[in-house]
């Protein structure tokens, strides 16, 4: 499920609408951060056995479980292919992104 | 006048800055003991264990933990305070730059002393200099009863809104730390008056969650930093106010940013940092007597510089020397180049030497002064002096 985004983030756009310091108030997503990534993790739901191993690893929480089949959330998806490696079943493959398209 | 209750006790510096952190109700300590602070991590101890500091005093296992701890306990609202010296202080360094980074106006002081090596625990200014970008203020003091006074006014200048900033209060190892003198204690109601608890939207809070000391990207990290730059140019000012009110409320004031020592119509000046500031003006009151021009600059406030200050000094007098308890290899005194890129303004004629003095504990002696003005009349003259000269250096 894809993380709720408590409230719409607004650049500053004045020296006023600065936050105080480097802190803002929390639960606010700002930007996605799939631009980071090279590798798309992408999961055969075949071969997955829901052993939520990727689950537990992924270091940003973007793997969901609360779906019949376990989701990516690309949009904060970074790429780093942690899933990939632990998975005990080898059900996800890091493809290249622009490469082999796969709608996500 | 002071209209302060006032208690008179025969006090060391480490000791007198204890009872001003007493006075100044920090609800966090985090401080690991090193020479020459040690007592002051042990006089803090003893209030905490008799009960006279109503705060959490946490023992760490080193200084770089120190300054972790007490950024920890800032960014929960708490008022924060911590001790170190030297090796300790450049241990503390990575967490100095994050502490001002995020604004935690946290106070500590700092007992002057060298960097190894060679291996020595006496005082000069090198450890402290070092750590000139950090983005700390930096007040450096002269005596025990100074310390004192700083040390409550650090936490209100620190704690200003307009500042936000970590600040180091400064003093000479051994010179000042251990050094006994009547020291006058105000009274905890005048002192609460005075410094009234820490108030500061800049803290997590269950009702009002935040992410604090976040990561800003190429984008915006310059926003963040000339936040960090008007700060520290706005407490120019409040170094000021806040040693003024001081001073109306306790009797005691002691110039700002820097104290003037008969300047008025002085062609010759020493620009001193810490408790070398008091064998000066003995020095600027024989010279006087014997009818020589001669006046004292005492620097307390280092980061903010006030650089408007010596731009003015620069077009009224005629040689000033710096004394420098500290050398930056490769260059000169780190307190001279910042005096002299100030003093030296278009149309400006006036000439300046660096007097490295001091170093690791060496006694700077009235004899040792008295030459510094002789050498700053002579270049005035028109005689040749080396610009960076070591005094008391046994050969060359
Ligand atoms: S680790 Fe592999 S098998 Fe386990 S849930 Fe994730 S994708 Fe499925
Ligand atoms: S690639 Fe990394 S970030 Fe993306 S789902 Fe896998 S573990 Fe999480």
């Amino acid at each position: 499920m894809k993380p709720k985004v408590v409230k719409d983030y607004k650049f500053p756009q004045s020296k006023e609408e600065m936050p105080f310091g480097p802190g803002s108030e929390a639960g606010v997503l700002i930007e996605v951060n799939s631009g980071w990534r090279t590798f798309r993790p992408v999961i055969d739901h075949e071969k997955c056995i829901k052993c939520l191993i990727c689950w537990v690893i992924c270091p940003d929480g973007v793997i969901s479980k609360d779906t019949p089949q376990l989701e990516i959330d690309y949009d904060y998806c970074k790429g780093c292919g942690l899933c990939a490696h632990e998975c005990p079943k080898k059900a996800i493959t890091m493809v290249k992104e622009g490469e082999n398209n796969e709608q996500c | 006048m002071s209209s302060a209750k006032t208690n008179k006790r025969f006090l060391s510096g480490d000791e007198a800055v204890a009872f001003a952190v007493k006075l100044s109700r920090p609800d966090v300590i985090a401080a690991y003991p090193i020479t020459p602070q040690t007592v002051i991590v042990e006089k803090i101890s003893e209030f905490v264990a008799a009960k006279e500091i109503d705060c959490q005093f946490l023992h760490v296992e080193s200084e770089h933990s120190a300054m972790a701890a007490s950024m920890g306990a800032s960014l929960m609202g708490s008022r924060a305070f911590t001790a170190t010296s030297s090796q300790g202080l450049l241990y503390m360094c990575e967490m100095l730059h994050y502490v001002s980074g995020s604004r935690y106006p946290i106070v500590m002081v700092n007992a002057n002393r060298t960097v190894a090596a060679p291996w020595n625990i006496f005082g000069d200014h090198r450890d402290s200099l070092s750590q000139r970008d950090s983005g700390w203020i930096q007040i450096y003091v002269e005596n025990p009863q100074e310390a004192l006074d700083v040390t409550i006014q650090a936490f209100k200048i620190a704690e200003n809104p307009q500042v936000s900033l970590p600040v180091m209060v400064n003093l000479d190892g051994f010179v000042i730390t251990h050094t006994y003198e009547l020291v006058e204690i105000p009274d905890q109601e005048t002192v609460d008056k005075f410094l009234p608890p820490y108030q500061t939207t800049n803290k997590l809070d269950f009702d009002n969650p935040k992410s604090l000391s976040f990561t800003a990207s190429p984008e915006w990290q310059t926003e963040f930093r000339y936040q960090q730059y008007e700060a520290m140019e706005a407490a120019k000012k409040i170094i000021n106010q806040v040693d003024e009110e001081y001073g109306k409320i306790f009797g005691r004031s002691y110039g700002g940013l820097v104290q003037e020592y008969r300047c008025d119509d002085a062609d010759y000046v020493l620009v001193a940092m810490g408790s070398v500031a008091g064998t000066t003006r003995l020095v600027v009151d024989k010279l006087r007597a014997e009818g020589k021009k001669v006046g004292l600059v005492k620097l307390r406030s280092y980061r903010p510089f006030p650089k408007e200050y010596f731009q003015d000094l620069g077009k009224k007098v005629k040689a000033v020397g710096v004394i420098d308890r500290d050398i930056s290899f490769g260059y000169e005194g780190a307190v001279y180049t910042e005096v002299k890129a100030a003093l030296f303004q278009p149309g400006s004629q006036v000439k300046t030497l660096n007097f490295i003095a001091g170093l690791s504990g060496r006694d700077i002696t009235k004899e040792n002064l008295t030459e510094m003005f002789t050498k700053l009349e002579a270049i005035d003259k028109g005689e040749k002096e080396d610009e960076v000269q070591f005094i008391g250096l046994r050969w060359a």
